[in-house]
């Protein structure tokens, strides 16, 4: 009988404490694999993909979100809202795209597409209560973007976990990451495969304590 | 055609509010020149320049490359003696420390840097 009361009492407080759904951005350059990484946790947590990850850059044009992704790790759940935001460059040339193989007005089109989906990502960096910022571990790290997010996020007080993702391929560098941005936690993973996906998951519930 | 780099001391930005001071930067770069900048832009101010950079991006204008010499305080978590010492500067300098370069991407193809050194590498299709 106490139990039961005691049961029902927390389960009263619990709704006072809920919180709104944290939202968990993924931010990055293009083709660092944000999007990639996405479907991997919407994969293995609700059971299908977020959206198309693609080889050529700005596949992402607009933001994806998934509501109420409940991840659990080490007999802990976590639920938020995931939100998977457009590639973040200085430059878009639609004639990178027309090398893919894409015709004229559809790669104008793309590229159209693609600065709105900059703008876009910018603006949502408000909205956020953490981030995940996916870097291609095989390129360098001192690019002007990744500098410019990850100094946004900082002057916004929002908690960060570097990811220096594509750890499966020969020129992956974390070391490299880890130089850049020794004040942030970094971990490397293989979105596409797999790799420390359950360290990252571990990171997770760190990242939005 | 000559590669045009113009200098920009910090006095000609200083009295200018952000707005500004970003279409000012943007001006030069949509004259096919490459911006050497005393000091650098805020965290704000680099996500405004992108974000005015993608509003004016078109078939002839693919957007800028731009890297910056003493960043890396800008991703430093801050302690609140940090924060005291940056205020402290910022008094004296504001954000004349550093150095920005912006150039065009028709130009500029990449840059590429580390903490000691700025590569620029030039577009072979410069118009």
């Amino acid at each position: 009988m106490i139990q039961k009361f005691k049961d029902f009492f927390f389960s009263i407080l619990s709704i006072f404490n809920q919180k709104k759904h944290i939202k968990l951005g993924i931010y990055g350059p293009p083709n660092g694999g944000k999007t990639t990484l996405a479907n991997r946790i919407c994969q293995d947590w609700l059971g299908e993909a977020m959206g198309e990850a693609s080889s050529i850059a700005h596949e992402t044009r607009e933001i994806q979100q998934k509501e109420k992704v409940q991840v659990e790790s080490n007999g802990k759940k976590l639920s938020f809202n995931l939100i998977d935001t457009p590639g973040i460059a200085t430059k878009i040339d639609y004639e990178d795209f027309i090398k893919k193989g894409m015709k004229k007005k559809e790669a104008q089109g793309r590229a159209k597409e693609a600065t709105k989906g900059v703008i876009e990502a910018i603006k949502w960096l408000d909205n956020m209560d953490a981030v995940l910022v996916v870097l291609d571990s095989t390129k360098n790290p001192y690019d002007q973007v990744n500098i410019t997010i990850i100094g946004n996020l900082a002057a916004r007080d929002i908690p960060v976990l570097i990811l220096g993702n594509k750890t499966d391929l020969k020129r992956s560098n974390l070391k490299k990451i880890e130089a850049a941005f020794p004040q942030y936690p970094v971990l490397g993973v293989s979105a596409e495969y797999g790799d420390n996906i359950e360290d990252f998951y571990k990171e997770i519930f760190k990242l939005v304590k | 055609m000559p590669l045009i780099m113009q200098y920009v001391p910090y006095e000609e930005l200083s009295y200018l509010d952000s707005d500004k001071r970003i279409q000012k930067l943007l001006k030069i770069v949509k004259q096919n020149k490459v911006v050497l900048m005393e000091g650098t832009l805020s965290s704000q101010e680099e996500a405004d320049l992108i974000e005015a950079t993608m509003e004016i991006v078109d078939s002839k204008f693919k957007g800028v490359e731009i890297s910056a010499f003493n960043p890396m305080e800008k991703v430093t978590k801050k302690t609140p003696q940090d924060q005291l010492k940056k205020i402290f500067i910022n008094l004296i300098w504001g954000r004349r420390r550093g150095l920005t370069v912006i150039g065009p991407a028709n130009i500029i193809k990449d840059i590429r840097r580390d903490p000691k050194s700025i590569q620029l590498f030039l577009s072979n299709r410069r118009k």
